[in-house]
């Protein structure tokens, strides 16, 4: 790959304040192969004078249900070549164009009136303090109160996507090519104080297919987030709020999606304003469907977890497991209506033990509400499972 | 600024990347793991990946997504991946690929599976161990050997030993040849599940739950059939049933030589199974399993087994002390406190739908031509009231399945 001396400035910058780097940044990279060495070479998203800024271009984004990864903060970010525009697809990811890069940086606030350290992150889902507002909208994260985790990269080249991990220095700098992973000892701080120790793995590039891959037979590597029910939401740009497929098409990023009113739309998990049923199918689909799909890898098991499952023994109900092993947790069925003690599926939600917990990665800690959920969902379920023998 | 101080510059900046190092692992061993994670990420076809003597140990899932890659070590007993401190799989090793051969090497105590290949054609898996050095324990991983949804599978020379579930386990998978392995200190020692056309044989299979395993599921889009199981040795798997219970092969009594549930078209021959104290080979229903309900368990899913032809078994011993209070009571009313089954216990389920004067068709059909051997019909259905030692009903013929050619062995 060619790094112009420029860029190489640039990348020097963030870490060494003596080299003038100037606030206009080069544009957007699309490297069409290759694996650049560190997340400033996209020119995407970068450290910049106490913020973690979009270049020009690139579209922030969030979803109505996002997965749980051990309760970070996700800045998601999308990018397309100028004249270029992704296709709307109702049920699927969209069809996005060559050079599209698509971007999502975990990171933590700072536990409230705590000193920054190595190691300690907030327990919470407030982002009131996330944002650098200068700019009005949530398109910069303020780096005096948050703490950068990693920011993965999902590039669509001309022979599919494929997906990088940058692990951001003590620094805050600079995020690495970190190909293998790597773990992190941090400790997840409560607003109560209460304090929790745990392991945040960075998935090795392997590791990343291991959710992007939903067609086993393909075994493409695609967007899992990027689909119409997940983005069909508002989003605080600093042009203000509006509806996420309305302001991509008006962008000219996207063609030929419906009236958002018309297009598929989760439900927000953590709104009590909505049922149960629907938000707990939302938690499902995004944090499970991904692999319980009838073409993912977990299609062995006959537990499809996605939107579409029909609300039957598709989703568990009364399901017996087919190579659960120990997952089972003494729970002969993956469901039982109304007896969420007695079924497989929070079992192995609750449980932090690897050969047991699901998913079985991209988290180390228990998604307390999230469990509270499902176990809601399955208290409200009626009938029974009666064994015929 | 020369272009020399920048590079240094840059460099120092580079330093700043966090290498935090959690748990477990020496510093050779976290070196060792990240060079061989970035031969699994960079491996394409006609890759050979070698595994140095040694015990290595890794903190994270082997995972391998390129075609025609071979992995080889220097030998079972001598390349040994240990995973006792995992923190991120829970497979030791997780293969999502095609035209793949593993040999001559060990993986130990994963949090779940030893090694998966899910999905995979042409898969050769050669003198590997896979085992969990604790002994049998609920905690210890699922399968040891397990490859799923695959075509044209050759397990041979291989060992699985602890597996809290089945020790070699070859699911929902086409064309098998498993052969030559030992399975030992499993609940299962060798399952095969919804596979169509399997050939088991030569392997030995002792100290198991339950010997050698032949079982459909339920709710799966193939249904298996057509296995052979010859030529085996299968003895003293009378290990007490440590799975979890609702685990597949939770049922499964201890004390269980061969056991056939809900297959059709299985083959029992030629094997010396002896000293099982359930029963040497047990025939039954996914009913006897106690996980059929009719919510959960798809109306199409054939629950009972069919077209099973047993014949030139050498049964011995066995039976004398079955697993579970039915099976005990049974056995005690039945042949007094001294007595034992015979060496086939059938649970007596059939589908009555299908019966002609009291008989299923001639197809399918449960022969037992082996000598002396003496059929115990359990009366699962009618909960153990009638039950009847026969020879006669079970005489019949099967025409033979075909032995399994793999294209690639």
């Amino acid at each position: 790959m060619s790094l112009s001396w420029a860029r190489l400035l640039c990348i020097c910058s963030g870490a060494l304040a003596l080299i003038a780097c100037g606030r206009t940044p080069q544009p957007v990279h699309f490297f069409a192969d290759g694996r650049p060495p560190k997340l400033s070479d996209w020119q995407v998203v970068y450290a910049d004078g106490g913020k973690l800024a979009l270049n020009k271009g690139v579209i922030p984004y969030d979803l109505n249900t996002p997965l749980f990864s051990d309760y970070a903060h996700k800045l998601r970010t999308v990018w397309m070549p100028g004249g270029t525009a992704a296709k709307y697809v109702a049920d699927e990811s969209f069809d996005f164009p060559v050079g599209t890069i698509i971007t999502k940086t975990f990171y933590y606030p700072l536990p409230q009136g705590a000193a920054r350290d190595a190691k300690s992150v907030a327990r919470t889902y407030d982002q009131s303090r996330d944002f650098a507002h200068d700019g009005g909208g949530a398109e910069a994260l303020n780096l005096a109160n948050v703490h950068l985790i990693e920011t993965r990269v999902l590039v669509r080249r001309a022979k599919g996507w494929e997906a990088f991990p940058y692990v951001w220095n003590a620094s805050q700098t600079e995020a690495e090519l970190a190909r293998t992973g790597d773990a992190l000892a941090l400790e997840l701080v409560s607003d109560d104080g209460a304090r929790e120790a745990f392991t945040y793995v960075v998935p090795n590039e392997n590791q990343c297919a291991g959710c992007h891959v939903v067609d086993l037979k393909t075994k493409a590597i695609a967007p899992i987030g990027a689909k119409a029910r997940h983005l069909n939401r508002d989003y605080d740009y600093s042009t203000g709020s509006e509806n996420q497929l309305v302001h991509w098409t008006k962008l000219g990023i996207l063609t030929g999606a419906p009236d958002a009113a018309n297009a598929p739309r989760n439900a927000n998990w953590r709104d009590p304003q909505q049922p149960v049923d629907t938000r707990a199918r939302a938690y499902l689909d995004v944090n499970c469907g991904h692999c319980h799909n009838a073409k993912g890898p977990a299609n062995t098991t006959a537990l499809d977890l996605t939107a579409f499952a029909e609300s039957d023994r598709h989703v568990g109900v009364c399901k017996p497991p087919v190579a659960a092993g120990r997952g089972t947790g003494d729970h002969i069925f993956d469901i039982v209506p109304g007896k969420p003690a007695d079924s497989i599926l929070p079992y192995r939600m609750q449980s932090n033990e690897e050969g047991v917990m699901m998913p079985e990665q991209g988290r180390s800690t228990t998604h307390r509400e999230g469990v509270h959920l499902i176990e809601q969902w399955i208290s409200a379920m009626s009938g029974a499972c009666n064994s015929l023998s | 600024m020369s272009r020399v101080t920048i590079i240094v510059l840059c460099v120092l900046a580079a330093g700043c990347g966090k290498e935090q190092a959690v748990q477990g692992l020496s510093a050779d061993d976290v070196a060792f793991q990240k060079t061989l994670q970035e031969k699994f990420l960079d491996a394409k076809p006609g890759t050979v990946i070698e595994i140095p003597a040694g015990k290595h140990a890794l903190d994270r899932v082997l995972t391998l997504r390129a075609n025609g890659v071979t992995i080889r070590g220097a030998g079972s007993d001598k390349s040994i991946l240990s995973f006792k401190n995992e923190i991120s799989g829970p497979e030791g090793m997780l293969v999502y690929a095609s035209d793949f051969t593993i040999e001559h090497l060990a993986i130990e105590d994963s949090k779940g599976d030893g090694l998966k290949i899910n999905d995979g054609e042409n898969i050769t898996i050669r003198d590997v161990r896979v085992e969990w050095t604790g002994g049998p324990k609920t905690t210890n991983g699922a399968y040891g050997i397990y490859p799923v949804k695959s075509k044209n599978v050759l397990i041979e020379d291989s060992a699985s030993i602890g597996a809290s579930d089945a020790g070699i386990y070859v699911g929902q998978s086409q064309n098998v040849i498993v052969r030559r392995n030992r399975a030992e200190k499993n609940v299962a020692g060798i399952e095969i599940e919804n596979t169509i056309g399997a050939d088991v044989y030569e392997n030995t299979a002792t100290g198991n739950t339950g010997g050698i395993l032949v079982f459909n599921m339920p709710n799966l889009p193939q249904p298996g059939q057509s296995t052979r199981v010859y030529n085996n040795k299968s003895y003293e798997n009378n290990l007490a049933n440590f799975a979890a219970k609702g685990a597949a092969v939770a049922s499964v009594p201890a004390g269980s030589g061969v056991v056939i549930n809900s297959n059709p078209k299985v083959e029992v021959f030629d094997n010396d199974i002896a000293d099982n104290k359930t029963a040497n080979l047990i025939i039954s229903s996914y009913f006897s399993t106690n996980y059929y309900n009719t919510k959960g368990v798809d109306a199409n899913y054939n629950p009972y087994p069919r077209a099973i032809f047993v014949y030139g078994n050498r049964f011995k011993g066995g039976g004398d002390s079955p697993d579970g209070l039915d099976l005990k009571t049974l056995k005690t009313a039945m042949f007094g406190i001294n007595g034992h089954f015979p060496d086939v216990l059938w649970d007596g389920y059939v589908d009555s739908k299908t019966l002609v004067n009291g008989l299923p068709p001639a197809a399918e059909r449960i022969c037992v031509q082996n000598g002396d051997s003496e059929v115990l019909n359990a009366d699962g259905p009618n909960k153990f009231k009638n039950p009847k030692v026969d020879k006669s009903y079970f005489q019949c013929d099967l025409p033979k399945l075909a032995a399994i050619e793999l294209p690639h062995s």
